[in-house]
């Protein structure tokens, strides 16, 4: 069987055009797709875990009971993750959080919280990537490497395709690249700016110092000659609708959130000259979603807590690493992450000396020092849902094939019932 | 079977003022007394109180892209309580609610974010829901009008409607959003949409056109160019002169009825504005009735935005939306001290009391744009009780007076007009045939309040509500969470409408073709109102 417009939920690209051959409950083939989401399709499809409890095999009902059971007697529980589960997942996770009167963070925090916490400050100017595609003759790609990360990137929306308005594709457009180190992503680009770690801010300070016509007292500025932030200045204002793609390069070095604050300010200061905005590399499937899902459900964006039963946002209180780094949480439920893999040394730490419960379809460094494992359904293969692409379109994510094991959603909403008995 | 007794019926649909009524309740329905009842029959006794519908919020920013994104910018303004004027889904269900409003209509919905509208949607307890779908600067809507093709619109429109599972047509600033992506915008109705060669004035007619040949239930759902911009009245009134003799919704009209030509001579107009709504019999209107203190301004009309944060230096986010739209949002303050700021209080004011039918100017404050809605009580006061009015306007800027005719207005609302302007009017101008009265075979959304000497007070906090016959507040707190249901249009139209929107839609969109339309999944307790 063919089944087409399939949404790949790999990364905040979401492309939705992926066509998989199925032969029973197996997906045999993969059309259309980078190499990283055909290999996700044929290689992760089905969950391989079995519930586990201490490391022993148990039936999914036993896992569930006592995941309940811990999180029942936890006093300031932490549920983390969400970034690959559908909408409809992380809503469940908000409601069993309300229950429990727990913490809830998403991997924005590790990833692009500081820009959340910046468009707090700023606001931001953003497009959906249609308007990059049909109108973008300047695209920056600022601390992020999407040659690696979101493969189709270029060639859906941002630096290939032909537009309603660059009706000559790649030649209509001029491709900026920022970054520490030569990256893939540098091979394509018209103009490559190797800037000194750390000199971002002051790179995107200079540029807006630059259209205000206040140049700053210097030749050189994050290891570049003055003349090409200059010429870049120039080009940003003369373009006829400039986009700024921004990453981790940005978020998680020194400075942070105050680098997207810069980088906000710039592109918020370049439409008194022309149409510009600025959008967020987001990396897992359904980032964009968790903080969507979590306004809507807590109206905050990551980092909620709910001892006191309404929910409160305090980003460096209520994020993951530092509740796990300050030693704080006595339970953690993780839901589709790998903190284990991925968090500062402080916070594993803390992490092993906790009762983890890990609702995950394959084994993780997570999984492998959980003490509950929850194998689930693969949200886009084996589970259908919402997910947001990272400007915030949201898809609906297919059920291609079934599985043994529910989703995310069901399982989140038995851990509730459970708590509440 | 519930039997509500002794209570004050004003439901003026069924020309019912104030005359104690007994109200049987079955089945989510209003039904004739019957003569044996079969079930236990559950008594309220509504003694000293008002018995109304349910109310209707015809234009409200409840769900969707541009709402969520303003939750996420403004962590300081979440939640219940003075100053607060964004809430969660489930807040907006429960404060709703406990006003006695039972239907609310999202007023701006771009079709390539509708799935996020109605995931939201879904999660807002007790109300029944809609919204309404942005085509004044959508690409296939502007083809159409530049070929002056009304037959391929007409399904254009249907199309979108099904695809977005839209209640209404919502047009905003036509042609000036489309223009805002090359920096621009419009400020007459004649003014040229880039590179397409078609005016708003081409626009909104053919829309309206098209809106009536479907025979829609409601009207076009019209915020028109010049968003709050002193001298704006004349667009308004050209608007409507554009639009003589046909049917048309102008919202949130207290933006646009501004005279003077900057702050220094800012002033109202807004009884040129309503003599003009008086003497056309088919316009309908919403007032957006500003309320002091904290707002979060939020609009598809991203250029008025743009212009708001230049003039407040306030935080600014900008969405363009492609092929379709845009949005802006801008945090605001209106304060009392403000001339202009009391100006505009003061004209919304001036709409209510000077457009004498009670059935075609509807209370809204453009939640959260003019105010949170939790305030509408508030301005009921203000209608009904001319002493706090006029208490009121001594704490404004002085200058207001001198500006509008609000101090020569003696007019108060009664009960009556109050039931009409929340309830009874907006779910008429919807085609909401079940809503808005309690006539037998009216849906049971019925709202109940304790009498008293403050309306504020007794608007606020109804004693009873009932939602589909079920009973959800009582003394303004939640008894029990029920979910409601989104309504939408259906419209026959002709399949072939489909190759062409699919033609552009591969070629300039970055969905599939077959991914884009929303899911039956995202419309779990719909009910579908049919076109001829």
């Amino acid at each position: 069987m063919r089944v087409n417009n399939v949404v790949c939920m790999f990364c905040g690209a979401l492309c939705d055009d992926l066509e998989l051959v199925v032969e029973g409950d197996r997906i045999t083939e993969v059309r259309k797709g980078c190499a990283i989401g055909k290999k996700k399709f044929l290689h992760y499809q089905e969950p391989v875990l079995s519930p586990m409890v201490d490391g022993k095999v148990v039936d999914l009902e036993e896992a569930i009971q006592v995941a309940v059971d811990i999180l029942s007697s936890s006093r300031y529980p932490l549920i983390y993750g969400l970034s690959s589960t559908t909408c409809e997942g992380q809503v469940a996770a908000v409601r069993l959080a309300k229950a429990i009167g727990a913490n809830i963070d998403s991997t924005s925090s590790v990833c692009h919280g500081p820009s959340t916490i910046a468009k707090q400050i700023v606001g931001v100017s953003t497009a959906t990537l249609g308007e990059v595609k049909n109108r973008a003759d300047l695209v920056i790609f600022w601390g992020c490497n999407p040659a690696a990360s979101h493969p189709r990137h270029f060639n859906r929306y941002s630096v290939l395709p032909k537009g309603q308005f660059i009706p000559g594709g790649r030649e209509g457009r001029r491709v900026v690249v920022v970054d520490v180190r030569p990256t893939p992503t540098a091979r394509i680009a018209d103009t490559f700016l190797q800037v000194t770690p750390g000199g971002d801010y002051e790179a995107l300070s200079t540029l807006r110092a630059l259209l205000k016509k206040i140049p700053p007292d210097r030749e050189e500025v994050a290891g570049i000659p003055l003349a090409r932030w200059e010429e870049l200045a120039e080009a940003c204002k003369a373009a006829r609708y400039g986009i700024l793609f921004f990453g981790m390069g940005l978020t998680m070095s020194r400075g942070r959130y105050m680098n997207v604050v810069a980088a906000l300010s710039l592109v918020r200061d370049l439409n008194a000259f022309t149409r510009f905005g600025a959008i967020a590399m987001r990396g897992h499937g359904n980032v964009t979603g968790s903080e969507q899902a979590l306004a809507w459900t807590t109206g905050y964006p990551f980092a909620v807590n709910f001892s006191r039963g309404t929910p409160r946002y305090s980003p460096g209180e209520f994020t993951a690493v530092d509740l796990l780094a300050r030693g704080e949480v006595d339970a953690v439920l993780v839901i589709a992450s790998d903190p284990a893999a991925h968090f500062p040394a402080a916070a594993v730490r803390h992490l092993e000396q906790v009762p983890v419960i890990a609702l995950d379809p394959h084994p993780t460094v997570t999984t492998s020092v959980a003490k509950v494992v929850i194998p689930c359904a693969v949200s886009g293969i084996s589970a259908a849902g919402t997910a947001y692409r990272m400007d915030g379109v949201p898809l609906r994510a297919k059920k291609v094939i079934s599985v043994a094991y529910p989703s995310d959603a069901e399982i989140l909403a038995s851990i509730s019932e459970g708590v509440k008995q | 079977m519930i039997k509500i007794i002794n209570g004050e019926v004003y439901d003026p649909l069924n020309k019912i003022a104030g005359e104690i009524r007994e109200i049987w309740v079955e089945g989510g329905k209003i039904i004739n007394p019957p003569t044996k009842p079969r079930t236990p029959v559950e008594v309220i006794d509504a003694a000293g109180m008002l018995v109304m519908p349910g109310g209707v919020d015809i234009h409200s920013h409840i769900a969707g892209s541009k709402v969520n994104a303003g939750r996420v910018m403004r962590p300081e303004v979440h939640g219940w309580g003075e100053g607060r004027s964004l809430y969660t889904a489930e807040e907006t269900g429960h404060l709703y609610a406990r006003m006695g409003y039972t239907t609310v209509m999202e007023a701006a919905v771009a079709p390539l974010k509708a799935r996020h509208t109605h995931e939201e949607l879904n999660h807002i307890p007790v109300l029944d829901k809609g919204c309404y779908t942005l085509m004044g600067n959508n690409h296939l809507v502007l083809d159409c009008v530049r070929r002056k093709d009304l037959n391929t619109l007409k399904n254009v429109v249907a199309w979108l409607l099904s695809a977005s599972r839209g209640m209404a047509l919502k047009v905003v600033n036509a042609g000036g959003v489309e223009n805002w992506k090359r920096g621009g915008n419009v400020r007459s109705l004649d003014d040229s949409v880039v590179e397409w060669g078609v005016t708003p004035r081409e626009i909104i007619t053919m829309l309206v056109e098209a809106n009536e040949a479907l025979g829609l239930p409601h009207s076009v759902h019209l915020h028109c160019h010049n968003l709050g911009l002193p001298g704006n009245y004349r667009s308004t009134l050209e608007t409507l002169q554009a639009l003589e003799g046909r049917r048309v919704h102008l919202t949130h009209l207290q933006f646009y009825s501004y005279g003077g030509k900057g702050q220094a001579d800012f002033c109202s107009r807004a009884q040129e504005v309503a003599e003009e709504v008086n003497a056309q019999p088919l316009v309908t209107v919403d007032v957006g009735q500003v309320i002091f203190g904290d707002v979060t301004t939020m609009t598809a009309d991203a250029p008025a935005q743009y212009g708001l944060y230049r003039i407040t230096g306030n935080r600014w986010i900008s969405t363009d939306v492609n092929m379709e739209s845009g949005a802006g949002i801008v945090p605001l303050a209106f304060r009392p001290r403000s001339p202009v700021n009391s100006i505009q209080w003061a004209v919304g004011l001036e709409l209510f009391l000077l457009i004498e039918d009670p059935w075609r100017v509807f209370l809204t404050t453009d939640h959260p744009n003019a105010g949170p809605f939790t305030m509408y009580p508030q301005v009921i006061k203000l209608l009904m009780d001319r002493d706090y009015r006029e208490e009121m306007m001594g704490s404004l800027h002085p200058k207001t007076f001198k500006r509008t005719t609000l101090a020569e207005i003696r007019r108060e609302y009664t009960l009556s007009e109050i039931a009409v302007i929340t309830r009874a009017g907006p779910a008429r101008a919807l085609g909401l045939k079940d809503k808005g009265h309690l006539g037998v075979g009216a849906d049971a959304d019925i709202a109940i309040y304790r009498k008293g000497n403050d309306w504020e007070e007794v608007f606020s906090r109804a004693a009873y509500v009932l939602k589909a016959g079920e009973l959800v507040i009582k003394d303004g707190e939640m008894v029990r969470g029920t979910w409601g249901k989104t309504f939408r249009v259906d419209t026959p139209r002709d399949p072939r409408v489909e190759k062409v929107v699919k033609d552009k839609y591969q070629r300039w969109g970055t969905v599939s073709f077959d991914n884009y339309g929303v899911e039956d999944a995202y419309l779990p307790r719909e009910e579908v109102i049919r076109c001829r």
